[in-house]
Formats: C-alpha cells, structure tokens, sequence
C-alpha cells in the first residue's frame, strides 16, 4: 500500500474516533452520508476504470505523446483545456484520468490544464449561476478561470 | 425567501435528480462494458494489458476510496453552512483570503450549491475578493479530492497546483472586484 493511501486512511479513522468520542449520532449521520455518496459514485468509478483499461491498452503511448506531450505546443492545451471546460466529470474521477495520460506521455501543462478547467468551470451549471449570482458575475468568474487555468497550467509545466 | 431557506439544499429534488443520475450512470456502464467486450473480442491482443491497467485503476481507488469517503461525510455532519456565512462574512486581508479557501475546501457538494451560499455572504457584506476565492476552493482544491489528487498524480503536482490556484484566484478576485459595481443589485436569486 502506497504511503498517501496509509495517510488519508488514517485521516479517515483519526477522524472518526474524534467524531465519534465528541458526538455518536453526528458521527452515525457522517457515515452514512459516507455510505450513500459511495453508492452514488460507484458506477461513475467503474466506467473510468473500462475507459482507462481501453485507453491505455489501444491507444499507444506515441498517440497520447503526439497529441498531448511536450511537443504538442498550445494547441494541445488549448483542445484539452476547452475539453475540461465543457465535460462534466466529478473531479474525484478525473484525477486518476490525469494521472493515466501524465502515465502514457502527455505533458504536466496537459494534465494540469484538464483538471483545472474540469473542476474550476462549470459550463452546466452556468445558468444556475448567472442566476444567482448575476450574468456579470458568472460569466467574469468562467472566463478569466478559463485564462487563470492555461497560466496555472503553463507554469506548472516549466515548474515540474 | 429568507436567508435560512435560502441555506438549506433544496433536498427533495436533490434527492431526485441524485437517483435519475445513478440509474443513467448504470447505464453507461452496462452500455460500455457491453461495448469493451464486443471491442476485445475483436482485437484479443489487447485484452491482457486493457484488463491489467483497468485492474491496477480499481486497486488504487478501492484503497482510498472509501476514506475519501468517511472524510467528506465528516466534513459535511460537522461543518455546517451557516458556520462558513458566518466566518467568511468577517474576514478580512490576507487572512480572509486564506479562511476563504479554508472554508471553500472542507464542505462538499456540488458547485452549485456554493453559489447561494456565496450570494447570502454578498449580501452580508463579504468582499467579491473573497467570494471568488471561495467558490473557486470549492469547485477545484477540495481537501479529499487534493488526497485523490496527491495518490494519483503525486505530492509535486498536488502541492504546486494549490499555491498556483490560490495565488492566481486571488489575482482574478482582486480584478473582479474593480470591475463589478457593488452596489448593482447581483442576481435575482
């Protein structure tokens, strides 16, 4: 077992006996939240462990390199950012996506820029947005995220 | 609409659409593992390493998975969303710009259900600086997906892609703040 998967799992249970030695109801309440958003995410878990086992064993990593490696320049970013920022993936589920591109070749920026404008633009819930919080708002937040997501990117690509 | 209502989620169509969007997702699932199987028996060459990256994938989140899990149904029971309008309302400066993110990443749910958190702070008198700070925290540095992140991707990218974001977000709120006129009225919500 990994150290990161030691650590956050005894979070998790550090967590819990604090919960559960200040409150048992609360702490019964959190497991079950727990219980049902596992249950909820499951099938999503499921559907990107087959789409990463078909993308890795189909696509060569020379595909992915082309595409979204070092060499690609901004147009990679640019594609695989504006794919980001329209799909609509929980990022818990994104990250192992990241990960297995940044596995087979594709450039930090590349995967920097995906989970960056995935998690921080919500092209779906835009209308609920503009809503609530007013068009100007809205639509200021999304496009300069937009722009602050290629720069975080870009810079996590010289840093790392 | 008071500004108690206005805090709570709206818990019965949540639960609905919670439900149509499991079933749906089954059905991905279904329609895509039919579509795998067909695909692989086409190119049997490729089963072994498909189903031994699929495999590995699964290993990894069984392991973290489930911990995620327990933490954000922790956060959720103890950190109540009155408890975030209360504290971002009064801070202030650099510090506020850190209790934003703070409290952006430790409660969960959905972005949308930020944003009527963020319009009752508005009202309340927060800064649009720290606003956006905040929704920002809460759409992208969530403290168990940052575990998921640093699991699969690494300490490095983890650690530089928090700095960066709270560094950059901060910028784009300091921005938005000298663009939008706090006396219009925001939205109709």
């Amino acid at each position: 077992m990994s150290s990161t998967a030691l650590v956050i799992n005894g979070f998790a249970i550090l967590g819990l006996i604090v919960s559960f030695a200040k409150n048992r109801e609360k702490s019964v309440r959190a497991l079950k939240v727990a219980g049902k958003s596992f249950l909820k995410i499951l099938p999503m878990v499921l559907i990107i462990v087959v789409l990463v086992g078909l993308l890795l064993g189909f696509v060569p990593p020379e595909g992915i390199e082309e595409f979204f490696g070092d060499q690609s320049g901004i147009l990679g970013v640019l594609i695989i950012g504006g794919a980001g920022a329209i799909l609509h993936i929980p990022s818990l589920i994104a990250f192992p996506l990241a990960g297995s591109l940044l596995e087979s070749g594709a450039s930090v920026t590349s995967a920097a820029a995906f989970i960056t404008t995935l998690t921080m633009i919500g092209t779906v819930y835009l209308p609920v947005e503009v809503k609530i919080l007013g068009k100007k708002f809205a639509l200021l937040r999304n496009g300069l995220s937009f722009l602050v997501a290629l720069a975080i990117s870009l810079l996590m690509g010289l840093i790392l | 609409m008071s500004s108690a209502d206005e805090l709570n989620e709206p818990r019965e169509k949540d639960k609905a659409e919670g439900k149509k969007e499991m079933i749906r997702d089954w059905i991905i699932l279904g329609v895509l593992a039919i579509g795998a199987t067909v695909l692989l028996s086409f190119f049997p060459s490729k089963i072994e390493s498909s189903i031994s990256t699929g495999t590995e994938y699964l290993t990894e989140m069984a392991r973290i998975l489930p911990a995620v899990m327990v933490l954000m149904g922790l956060f959720k029971v103890w950190i109540s969303r009155e408890m975030v309008v209360k504290y971002l309302g009064k801070a202030s400066g650099l510090k506020g710009i850190f209790i934003a993110a703070l409290l952006g990443a430790t409660p969960t749910g959905p972005l949308y259900v930020a944003f009527p958190l963020a319009a009752a702070m508005i009202d309340k008198g927060a800064r649009i600086l720290n606003i956006v700070v905040f929704l920002s925290a809460w759409a992208c540095i969530k403290i168990p997906q940052e575990m998921i992140e640093i699991q699969f991707l690494g300490l490095d990218f983890m650690a530089a892609r928090l700095i960066l974001t709270v560094f950059f977000v901060s910028l784009m709120g300091l921005t938005m703040e000298k663009i939008i006129d706090k006396t219009e009225p925001l939205g109709s919500g």
